[in-house]
C-alpha cells in the first residue's frame, strides 16, 4: 500500500510539468503556430522562480516570476514568428538556446543553494486519509493549477467562442481572415497562453520536484511536451494520459535502480528519450489519424493579402 | 410572385468595369425580379464573375448603376450586400475542415449564436429546404455536394432576398443537382429570387425563367430560356462565327499508335475528388487528339496517369509499344515522352531557378542540354535555353532571369519550347494556353500542329473549346471521369461539344448535331 | 497607425548578401546592451567578447580548432535545410561519429601505422551517417518528424556516451576519472604544414568546397535544392522525395560524425562523458549564418567559434559566466532569421481607417 502510494505520488510529480508545458503547447498548436522553444521557456521559468523565491522567501512570488518569465520569452518568439514571419522551427530552436543561455546566466549564481521548497496543501481530516488522502488532498497546488488549467483549455476550446475562433484560425488561416478575424492577435495571445504554461511547468521543477537550480534541469522535458501534444493528437483529455504516462516512464528508472535491476543507470535514464522516438512513430503511422487531427495551418506563416 | 410592386427586385444598368487595357465588364444591363430565378449564362472569360463580384462588393463598377428594391444603391463591400439581403454561394467554399457544421455557420454570422440554439435552427432550416444536414457533423466528412448544402444554408440563415450561386453543379452529382433544383425551385416560390451563374444549357433551360447571356464581357441578350433551344443558346453563348477549323489534315495513314490507354482506372486522390473510370483511347503518329472538359472532371489525375506521377498496373498505358504504365516519368521520358503540367509555376518549373537550370528539370538526368553525367555544364544549359528562347520567341529581361521574373505568356512559351527542345514523339500537354496572351497562345498552338505533322502524337488536355478546333484532328470529352468517344474535328460541331462539356448525355448531343 | 509587413514584389537582392553581415551587426548590437545591462562596461564587453579572441595568434588557433567542427556540420546541414529536412540532432551524430571512430584506437589500441587514421575517420562519418539515417528512415517509412525524432537521439547518444566511457570502455589506468585509454600516436590527428595548421582543419575545409560543388554543379545538388523549394517540380522531374530524405541525412549525419572523431582524435585524444560543448546545435547557426551555403558556412563558423573563445575570455576578464556565449548564439540566429524576412518583405506604416 505505502509503496503504492509512493509510486503514484511520484509519477504525479514527474507528470506535472510535463501536463503543464504540454497543455500550453496544444494551445498554440490548435492556433497552428509551431513552437519549439518550450524547453527554453520552461528553463527560463525555472531560474525566475528559484531566483524570486531564494531572495524574497516567497514561493508564491517564484510561481508568479516564472509566469513573467514565461510570458516574456514567448512574446520573443511571437516578434519574430509571427509578426516577422520568420521560419518557425528555426525561431523555436533559437528561443530554446537563448533560453539555455539566459537561464544559464541568470541561474549562475544560484547554483548549489538551497531552495525553497513549494508546501503541499493541507485539509485537515482529507490530507489524513488513507491512500488518497496524500494523492488527491494533499498534493502542492501546482498539481491542481495543472489539473484546472488543463480542464479549463478543454471545455474552452470545445465549448466556448474563444475556443472555435482558436480552432478555425488553426485549420484555416486564410478562410479565417475571409471572416473577419484577427489572425495574427489571436495567435499571439495563444502563443503567450503556452508561455505562461510552460513557465509554470518550470517553475514546478525548481520549487517541487528538486527545489535547487541546476543549469539545463529541464534536461529535454520541454521537446518531450512538444512530443506528447502530437502523441495526443492535439486533445486534451489524451495529454492527460500521455503525460502521466511519460511520468510512469521517468520514475520507472528511479525505480528500477531502487530495486536493484543490473542495467546501467545511462540506459534507464534513456527511456523517456526512447519512449518518445516509440511513441511519434506509433502515432505517425495511423496517417489519416494524424492528418485528422493535425491542425492544418500548423507551422505556416500567414501574411495577409492586401 | 407579386407583392404589390411591380418594380423589380435587383435592377443594373450600364455597369461597366475594367482592368487596364480589358474591359470585363461592357455596358451591361438587365433586371431580376422578386420569386424569379436568372441564370447569367457564359463561357470561362466572358465576365460573369466580374458582375457577380460587384453585385456582391467585393468590387467597385467603373460605371453604371444598381437599384435594389427601386432605390439605387452602392454596394460598397460584402457586409452591405448582406445587409441589403444579397447573399453568396460561392463556387470555392470557405469553410473549416476539422469543425462542425454548426460551428462552421456559427464563425460566419454577425451575432454570436448560441451553439445549442444554431444547431437547432439548422437543422430546421436544412430540412425545411430539402438540403439535409447534420449539424453535428465534421466538414471534413462531407461529400462536396453536401459542403455546398453548409454554404447555402449559412446563406439561408441571414435571410436573404437575392441569392446569387456560382457554377452550384460543377461539384454536384446528376441526382445532388436534382436535389438542389427542388430547393431553388422552393425558394423562388416564397418570393426570393435566384441568380444562378452557370455554362450548363440543360440546367438553365430546365431552372430557369430568365437568362442573360455574357460573351467577352458585352451582353449578348437576355431572354426566356423555355423558349430557346439548347442549340440556340448554345450559338449565343459562344459565338456564331465559324471559324476554320483547321488548314492542314493529318496524314495518318500509318496508323502507327504511339500512346495506347487501356482501361484506366483511377482513385481520386482526396476523399471526393473525381476519380478516373475505364479510360481507353489510342493515339496516332501524327496526329493531335485533344481531351476536352471543364476543369474538375478529372483532367489532373489523367494527366497524372499519363505522364506517370501516378503510376498504374501493367497492361495499361503503353507508350511507343513500351509497358509504361508502371514507370515513373523520368522512365517514360526516355522512351520518347514529354509531359507539360497545368501549373507552369511550382510544378513546371522551380519559381526561383533560373531558366537554364530549368531546362533540366525535364531531361530525365540524360546527357545534353547541360546535363553530362553527374555534372551540370551551365554554358550547355544556356546554349538550350537560348535555342528554346529563339524558337519560341520567349520575351525576358534578362539574358537568364528566374521562372517567377517571367510572364505568363513567356512562361508557357519556354515550359513548351523546352518539350519540344527533347524532339519528342510523343507529347501530353494540360492547358496548353491557360492565363497566355494571343499572341504566345497562336504561337504554341501553331506549334503543336507542327509537331504533330512531323510525326509526333500530341495529347491536349483542354477547356478551350477555340483551341480544340483550332488544332484537333479528333475530340473527346472528359466528363465526370469518363471519356466520350473521339470523334474527328470536323465532323463534330461547337454546339455538340457545348452540350457534352455541359454534361449532355450522349444520345442527346449526337441527335442535336 | 501601426506597422505592417507586405510582401515584396520580387525578392531584395542587396539583402540576400548583406544580410548575414547586418545580423551579425545587430548581434554586436545587441550584446553591447547585454553588457550594460548586467553591469559591464559595454565596450569593453564588445572587445573581449568580440576583438580579443582574434587578436592573438594563438587564440586564432583556439578559432580555428572550434570552427572545424562548425564548419563539418553546418556544411552537411546546408544540405539538409535546403531540402527542408529538419536535422536537429547533429550533435548526437557527432557522438555516434566520435564512439564509431574510437573503436581502432580504445578496443583494438595495438594497431598502428598509416592506415589507423584514415580508418577512424572513415568508420567516424560512417557511424555518424548511420545514427543521421535513424530519424530518415522513420520518416520516409512512418511519418514520424524528424525534428522530434533526431532531437531525442541526441539524449540518447549522449548517455550512450556516458556509459560507454565510464563502462566498457573505461581506462583501466584511470585512477577513477571517466574517461577511455589515450589514443596511441598514430590515432591522432596531426598538425600539417609548415605553420602546423590541423589536419581536421584542411578536412573542413575541404568538405565544404566539395559540397559547394557539388550544390552548385551537380545534378543532385539541384535536386537536392529544388526538392526544399519547389517539392511539386521535383517531383516532375522525378525526384524521389524518400530518397532524398536519406540522402541528406546520411550526408549530413556522416559528416557530423567525421567532425565528431577528428574532434576526439584531435583535441582531446580520448573519449570523455561531454565531447562537445553543443557543437551539434551551434553548428545549426551556422548554417543559418552561412545563408546555407557551404563556403559562407566556413564564414559563419569562424564568428561562432568566436562566439565560444568570447564567453571564456569573458568569464576570465569580465567575471561574466561562459553562459553569455549561448546566449549571443541564440541573438545571432534571432537576427539571421529577422533579417532574411526582409528579403522578401518590407515594414509598412498603416493609418488607421483605411
Amino acid at each position: 500500500m505505502e509503496l503504492l502510494e509512493a509510486f503514484v505520488l511520484t509519477v504525479i510529480t514527474a507528470a506535472t510539468p510535463l501536463l503543464l508545458a504540454a497543455t500550453g503547447e496544444l494551445v498554440t498548436e490548435r492556433a497552428g503556430v509551431l513552437n519549439l522553444g518550450v524547453e527554453g521557456m520552461m528553463l527560463a521559468g525555472a531560474v525566475c522562480a528559484f531566483a524570486a523565491a531564494v531572495t524574497t522567501g516567497s514561493p508564491t512570488l517564484g510561481i508568479l516570476a516564472a509566469m513573467v518569465a514565461g510570458v516574456t520569452m514567448a512574446a520573443i518568439f511571437a516578434f519574430f514568428a509571427l509578426f516577422l514571419v520568420t521560419n518557425q522551427v528555426a525561431t523555436g530552436l533559437a528561443l530554446t538556446l537563448f533560453g539555455l543561455g539566459v537561464s544559464g546566466m541568470l541561474g549562475a549564481s544560484f547554483v548549489g543553494e538551497p531552495g525553497v521548497k513549494l508546501a503541499a496543501i493541507h485539509l485537515p481530516g482529507l490530507s489524513e486519509l488513507p491512500l488518497v488522502g496524500r494523492i488527491l488532498f494533499g498534493q502542492d497546488p501546482l498539481v491542481y493549477v495543472s489539473f484546472i488549467i488543463l480542464l479549463g483549455v478543454s471545455f474552452l476550446l470545445k465549448r466556448s467562442h474563444i475556443g472555435l475562433v482558436v480552432r478555425a484560425v488553426g485549420d484555416n488561416h486564410h478562410s479565417a481572415h475571409a471572416l473577419g478575424y484577427n489572425v495574427l492577435m489571436i495567435r499571439v495571445a495563444a502563443v503567450l497562453f503556452g508561455g505562461l504554461c510552460a513557465g509554470l511547468g518550470g517553475a514546478y521543477l525548481s520549487l517541487v520536484y528538486t527545489p535547487q537550480w541546476t543549469e539545463g534541469m529541464t534536461a529535454g522535458r520541454g521537446w518531450i511536451a512538444v512530443a506528447l501534444v502530437v502523441f495526443s493528437s492535439w486533445i486534451p483529455g489524451r495529454l492527460l494520459v500521455g503525460a502521466y504516462l511519460f511520468g510512469a516512464v521517468t520514475l520507472l528508472q528511479f525505480h528500477l535502480q531502487a530495486v536493484g535491476v543490473p542495467i546501467p543507470s545511462q540506459f534507464l535514464s534513456a527511456l523517456p528519450y526512447a519512449a518518445t522516438v516509440i511513441v511519434l512513430v506509433v502515432i505517425s503511422r495511423n496517417r489519416r489519424l494524424l492528418r485528422t487531427h493535425t491542425p492544418a495551418m500548423l507551422g505556416s506563416t500567414f501574411v495577409p493579402d492586401k | 410572385m407579386s407583392d404589390g410592386r411591380d418594380e423589380p427586385l435587383l435592377s443594373v444598368s450600364s455597369i461597366t468595369k475594367r482592368f487596364g487595357e480589358l474591359t470585363a465588364n461592357d455596358d451591361i444591363h438587365f433586371e431580376i425580379d422578386r420569386g424569379e430565378i436568372h441564370a447569367l449564362l457564359g463561357e470561362n472569360g466572358a465576365g460573369k464573375s466580374t458582375l457577380v463580384k460587384i453585385l456582391y462588393g467585393s468590387l467597385q463598377p467603373d460605371g453604371g448603376q444598381i437599384r435594389w428594391q427601386g432605390r439605387p444603391v452602392s454596394v460598397s463591400n460584402p457586409a452591405v450586400a448582406r445587409r441589403l439581403g444579397i447573399g453568396m454561394v460561392f463556387q470555392h467554399f470557405s469553410l473549416f475542415d476539422a469543425l462542425t457544421v454548426t460551428e462552421n455557420i456559427a464563425l460566419a454570422l454577425p451575432k454570436r449564436p448560441r451553439l445549442q440554439v444554431l444547431a437547432r435552427d439548422i437543422a430546421r432550416v436544412s430540412e425545411e429546404y430539402g438540403l439535409p444536414l447534420n449539424p453535428m457533423a465534421q466538414i471534413h466528412d462531407l461529400s462536396v455536394g453536401q459542403r455546398q448544402r453548409v454554404e447555402i444554408v449559412r446563406c439561408l440563415l441571414q435571410d436573404p432576398q437575392l441569392i446569387i450561386m456560382d457554377e452550384p453543379t460543377s461539384v454536384l452529382t446528376p441526382q445532388e443537382a436534382d436535389d438542389l433544383f427542388v430547393t431553388l425551385r422552393r425558394l423562388s416560390g416564397e418570393g426570393r429570387s435566384i441568380l444562378y451563374i452557370s455554362h450548363r444549357l440543360r440546367e438553365v433551360k430546365e431552372l430557369c425563367s430568365h437568362v442573360t447571356i455574357l460573351r467577352h464581357g458585352k451582353l449578348i441578350s437576355t431572354c426566356d430560356p423555355q423558349e430557346e433551344t439548347s442549340e440556340s443558346l448554345a450559338r449565343l453563348m459562344v459565338g456564331n462565327e465559324i471559324r476554320d477549323i483547321r488548314t492542314s489534315v493529318a496524314n495518318i495513314a500509318e496508323k502507327r499508335v504511339l500512346l495506347s490507354v487501356r482501361g484506366v482506372s483511377l482513385s481520386a486522390d482526396e476523399q471526393f475528388d473525381v476519380a478516373l473510370q475505364d479510360i481507353s483511347f489510342d493515339v496516332c503518329a501524327g496526329e493531335v487528339c485533344a481531351i476536352a472538359g471543364i476543369a474538375g472532371n478529372g483532367q489532373s489525375e489523367l494527366f497524372d496517369a499519363l505522364s506517370g506521377e501516378r503510376t498504374v498496373e501493367n497492361n495499361r498505358i503503353y507508350i511507343d509499344g513500351n509497358d509504361a504504365g508502371a514507370k515513373g516519368i523520368n522512365e517514360r521520358r526516355k522512351i520518347g515522352a514529354a509531359f507539360v503540367a497545368e501549373e507552369r509555376l511550382g510544378h513546371g518549373t522551380a519559381p526561383q531557378e533560373t531558366l537554364s537550370l530549368n531546362v533540366l528539370l525535364t531531361q530525365a538526368r540524360m546527357n545534353g542540354n547541360g546535363i553530362r553525367g553527374p555534372f551540370i555544364d551551365y554554358g550547355e544549359a544556356a546554349e538550350a535555353k537560348d535555342r528554346i528562347c529563339k524558337s519560341f520567341d520567349v520575351r525576358k529581361s534578362s539574358a537568364d532571369p528566374r521562372a517567377y521574373e517571367l510572364s505568363g505568356g513567356n512562361l508557357q512559351k519556354f515550359v513548351v519550347g523546352r518539350e519540344f527542345n527533347r524532339a519528342p514523339k510523343l507529347l501530353v500537354i494540360n492547358q496548353p494556353t491557360w492565363g497566355v496572351d494571343a499572341g504566345a497562345s497562336a504561337h504554341i498552338r501553331q506549334s503543336l500542329i507542327d509537331l504533330a505533322r512531323a510525326g509526333a502524337a500530341v495529347v491536349v488536355i483542354s477547356q478551350d473549346l477555340d483551341e480544340i478546333f483550332e488544332i484537333a484532328d479528333r475530340v473527346a470529352v472528359l466528363s465526370r471521369g469518363k471519356l466520350t468517344p473521339f470523334t474527328s474535328s470536323r465532323e463534330t460541331s461547337r454546339e455538340t461539344l457545348g452540350l457534352l462539356l455541359g454534361g449532355a448525355r450522349e444520345g442527346e448531343a449526337a441527335s442535336a448535331a | 497607425m501601426r506597422l505592417e509587413l507586405v510582401k515584396r514584389s520580387a525578392e531584395a537582392r542587396f539583402l540576400v548578401f548583406a544580410s548575414p553581415f547586418i545580423a551579425i551587426a545587430i548581434t554586436v548590437l545587441v550584446g553591447a546592451i547585454f553588457f550594460a545591462a548586467i553591469g559591464v562596461d559595454p565596450g569593453r564587453g564588445v572587445y573581449v567578447f568580440f576583438i580579443e579572441p582574434i587578436s592573438a595568434w594563438w587564440s586564432i588557433e583556439q578559432l580555428l580548432a572550434k570552427a572545424t567542427p562548425l564548419i563539418l556540420i553546418g556544411a552537411g546541414l546546408s544540405l539538409c535545410f535546403l531540402s527542408n529536412n529538419w536535422n536537429i540532432g547533429a550533435e548526437g551524430q557527432f557522438i555516434a561519429g566520435a564512439l564509431a571512430g574510437s573503436i581502432l584506437p580504445v578496443v583494438f589500441y595495438q594497431f598502428e601505422g598509416p592506415l589507423v587514421l584514415p580508418l577512424m575517420l572513415v568508420m567516424g562519418f560512417a557511424g555518424g551517417a548511420f545514427y543521421g539515417l535513424v530519424p530518415a528512415a522513420l520518416k520516409t517509412r512512418f511519418g514520424a518528424s524528424e525534428i522530434l525524432t533526431s532531437l531525442m537521439l541526441v539524449y540518447i547518444a549522449q548517455l550512450f556516451l556516458d556509459w560507454m566511457v565510464r563502462g566498457p570502455w573505461r581506462d583501466p589506468a584511470s585512477f577513477g576519472f571517466p574517461k577511455t585509454r589515450t589514443f596511441n600516436d598514430a590515432a591522432v590527428v596531426p598538425t600539417v604544414g609548415p605553420f602546423d595548421i590541423h589536419a581536421g582543419l584542411l578536412i573542413a575545409l575541404v568538405a565544404s568546397i566539395i559540397l559547394f560543388v557539388f550544390l552548385k554543379r551537380t545534378l543532385k545538388g539541384f535536386e537536392v535544392r529544388i526538392s526544399g523549394t519547389a517539392p511539386r517540380a521535383a517531383t516532375f522531374a522525378g525526384v524521389s522525395n524518400r530518397n532524398m530524405v536519406l540522402f541528406v541525412f546520411a550526408v549530413s549525419g556522416g559528416l557530423a560524425g567525421l567532425a565528431g572523431i577528428i574532434e576526439v582524435a584531435g583535441v582531446a585524444k580520448k573519449l570523455q562523458p561531454v565531447i562537445s560543448p553543443g557543437y551539434g546545435f551551434a553548428a545549426i547557426i551556422v548554417a543559418f549564418l552561412g545563408r546555407l551555403n557551404p563556403l559562407g558556412v566556413v564564414f559563419a563558423a569562424l564568428l561562432l567559434a568566436l562566439t565560444y573563445l568570447g564567453g571564456e575570455a569573458a568569464q576570465l576578464e569580465l567575471n561574466v559566466t561562459d553562459k553569455v556565449t549561448r546566449v549571443i548564439q541564440g541573438v545571432v540566429l534571432f537576427a539571421i532569421l529577422a533579417c532574411d524576412t526582409f528579403i522578401l518583405h518590407r515594414v509598412r506604416l498603416v493609418r488607421r481607417g483605411k
